[in-house]
């Protein structure tokens, strides 16, 4: 009970500014870095999704639940665990073009790391890669050594297992 | 629900007139039932004030003399009547100085709207002549808050507003209007907010909470209630008196639910927390079921947690979910208006009398005034003590007066002491502990219940916190009755200095000005007491006074508040000296 793990959060609000800034003020309060953020559209018109990473024991978790779902414009929030949730995250790399005509090296590590080339020019190309963290961050080291121009890696996306039912919290008022 | 078509209904107002965005904020606040508000003009609300001035006849503005005095005095209007309480100030400083009062109203769940004036909308974000970022500052210490750009918004926004502040758990709303939006003319018209799609007021009462309550209620053996102010603003006052009158069960105030149950009632057991009584915080560690009635075991009721009523199964009725098992576990929470869950709840519970119980409460009472309250309200030494001069108030008032206080050890005197017949009469800063809280809050209560007596109880610091709005009750008359308790200490804090801190005096000493010539240079009738015999009479006389008096008492400078949980330790660990 006591240990902290990782939590996904997913927070249906309404789309309205200053939303996230509140969100952020709860766990800003109390301490707690956001491992990564995300805010997107969600399966229902004009309601944003917000999924946020965080370590924390569920203790906290729980508390802090209470304290999103308090704000005027949370409509629901959740926290799962890893293993409630299918995930990914994904990433880019910025690479020499010159590593694809030096030898099959890199070929090798696109094709084991199931990643895509999605734009290429004579001075770089552009490597995309969606999957858990720890494919990305496999993926990153294997790379590191070619020389990464840029990187950069979204926030978490989480699809829970269970169903959430905001439609009808939103028709039951 | 109104419709589109209505033209005018009981609250709404519907006009196909073209007007201002100021003169819709006026037009949305008589709308609202607003009839005073607070504030402070400045560049960026002056359209607002412009409207105000042309509207005087219907809203009264108070001028403070500080944005902070404003919001305190929204905050002790809206703890008197129960209504929503109103503040304005223009952008950047003004704006930030309602930030104390605002955080006070969100930890005290006072209703409360601030409007705030803003740059206009092309200067956001230029560092403009007094732009600040009030949404942003003030987003963590309101209930909800907003930006208005356009005049169309306005009375959508403050329905909104004024609904959110008011509903469920009340708070403080802060809306921002841009300088454009106010100038800006559009169609007015008004509807009152009844729902927000994202937002539950209140939390649907389950049938099966109330009996499994009623359940560990009828079979308890030593029952003990402890109630909030949930019950003064969900308005439970009676059907609070009912259920304790039917179960019997000795029953305890925190420092803001005072006035909820008169003083003298056979099941009022006093008050818990760090300065509370003896009896109730140190039987909070023998009861076998605690029922928590609109409270939320703030820090300074329970003292160490895990030594908290570990013994005893909790039953938590609560309007906020968040406030269920955030500090101690509910074995069955009741979610819900604590007005709805006690009628739900009392055909449910037995009626019992806990005649040896309450005696229990009653040994240790006689040991608390052996060991504190005598020497506090009758005592033989020479100096004057806190305690008599609120004996005294209580004489002249017959407890039916509105006590304000403010922080420190004059506060939790007058808390301990003061007699209260009537709910909504203890007005004090709780869960931010707001020096300066007690002034303007008194003058905001005196307004918005001028049929009341109002005493204001201050410490010689706080006092000086807000002292300007002496010059607020000069210009409106509001006769509020101010007493000053001088011992020329930060009291509370050097007696932590002297219990905690070998008695190192850090910056605790004050060095005061002349008060009663203060007051008098505000035209404001003022006295000194140094002397016991001089006591009765001087406070006879203020309490007798049709206008504002001003009442400085010396009293023992290195007097202490018994008792006392210190921090960390636990309930049952309640000193008496």
């Amino acid at each position: 009970m006591d240990e902290k793990q990782t939590y996904t959060v997913s927070i249906y609000t309404e789309n309205n500014i200053g939303v996230l800034n509140r969100i952020s003020a709860i766990f800003q309060r109390r301490h707690i870095n956001l491992e990564s953020v995300n805010v997107s559209k969600s399966e229902i018109k004009s309601v944003s999704r917000i999924t946020l990473l965080v370590q924390v024991t569920e203790d906290q978790i729980k508390k802090i639940i209470g304290q999103l779902e308090k704000q005027v414009e949370v409509i629901k929030a959740y926290y799962h665990t890893d293993e409630a949730t299918i995930y990914q995250e994904s990433c880019l790399f910025k690479l020499s073009t010159d590593l694809l005509t030096e030898n099959d090296e890199i070929q090798k590590v696109i094709n084991s790391s199931k990643s895509r080339v999605i734009n290429i020019n004579k001075d770089f190309f552009v490597l995309e890669k969606s999957g858990t963290k720890e494919e990305v961050e496999e993926l990153y080291h294997l790379l590191d050594k070619y020389g990464i121009k840029q990187f950069i890696r979204s926030g978490r996306i989480a699809i829970t297992r269970d169903e959430m039912r905001v439609s009808e919290l939103l028709k039951g008022n | 629900m109104e419709t589109k078509t209505t033209t005018s209904t009981v609250k709404g107002v519907k006009t196909n007139v073209t007007i201002s965005g100021a003169e819709a904020v006026i037009k949305c606040l008589l709308a609202e039932g607003v009839d005073i508000l607070y504030g402070y003009p400045g560049g960026a609300i002056m359209p607002v004030y412009d409207e105000l001035y042309k509207y005087q006849k219907e809203l009264h503005h108070v001028l403070t003399r500080h944005e902070q005095g404003a919001t305190h005095a929204a905050q002790g209007y809206a703890r008197a009547t129960g209504k929503v309480g109103v503040a304005i100030a223009t952008s950047g400083p003004g704006a930030t100085n309602l930030i104390t009062g605002i955080a006070d109203a969100q930890i005290d769940s006072t209703p409360m709207v601030c409007i705030t004036g803003q740059v206009a909308e092309h200067l956001l974000g230029t560092d403009a002549f007094q732009e600040t970022d009030i949404v942003g500052i003030s987003t963590p210490v309101t209930k909800w808050n907003y930006q208005i750009t356009k005049a169309s918004e306005i009375p959508e926004v403050l329905a909104k507003a004024f609904y959110i502040a008011r509903s469920g758990r009340p708070g403080p709303v802060l809306i921002d209007i841009t300088k454009n939006a106010q100038f800006e003319k559009f169609e007015f018209s008004y509807e009152p907010c009844t729902s927000v799609r994202s937002y539950k007021a209140v939390p649907k009462l389950e049938l099966d909470a109330v009996k499994k309550a009623a359940e560990l209620i009828n079979e308890a053996k030593k029952p003990f209630i402890i109630w909030g102010q949930g019950v003064i603003l969900g308005k439970a006052e009676e059907e609070f008196k009912t259920f304790i009158e039917k179960t019997g069960i000795p029953s305890a105030s925190t420092l803001l639910g005072l006035s909820a149950l008169p003083t003298k009632h056979k099941l009022h057991v006093g008050l818990v927390g760090m300065h509370g009584n003896y009896g109730p915080n140190k039987l909070t560690n023998e009861c076998d079921v605690l029922i928590a009635i609109g409270m939320r075991f703030d820090d300074r009721v329970t003292g160490d947690l895990s030594r908290y009523a570990k013994q005893a199964k909790v039953v938590h009725f609560e309007i906020d979910p968040a406030e269920v098992n955030k500090n101690v576990f509910a074995d069955v929470p009741v979610l819900g208006d604590v007005k709805e869950s006690l009628k739900e709840i009392l055909p449910f519970v037995d009626e019992k009398e806990h005649t040896d119980w309450l005696q229990e409460f009653r040994n240790h009472d006689a040991v608390e005034f052996d060991k504190v309250i005598k020497r506090d309200l009758y005592p033989l030494k020479e100096g004057l003590t806190m305690g008599e001069v609120i004996k005294e108030i209580n004489n002249a008032s017959k407890g039916k007066a509105i006590v304000v206080t403010d922080v420190g050890q004059h506060q939790m005197i007058a808390c301990r002491y003061a007699d209260f017949n009537q709910s909504k009469s203890n007005i004090t800063s709780g869960g931010l502990g707001t020096m300066g809280f007690a002034l303007p809050a008194a003058i905001g209560a005196k307004m918005g219940t001028p049929e009341r007596e109002v005493v204001a109880v201050i410490g010689d610091g706080g006092y000086q916190m807000t002292i300007q709005e002496l010059g607020t009750i000069l210009q409106t008359k509001a006769a509020v009755k101010i007493v000053v308790l001088n011992n020329e200490f930060l009291g509370m804090v050097r007696q932590w200095q002297q219990l905690f801190f070998d008695k190192r005096y850090a910056s605790t000493v004050m060095t005061n000005p002349d008060f009663v010539t203060i007051a008098q240079g505000y035209h404001i009738p003022a006295k000194r007491v140094t002397k016991r015999e001089e006591l009765a009479s001087a406070v006879s006389e203020m309490m007798q006074s049709e206008e504002a008096f001003f009442l400085e008492v010396c009293v023992e400078k290195e007097d202490n508040v018994f008792p006392m949980i210190p921090t960390g330790s636990s309930v049952s660990e309640v000193r008496l000296s």
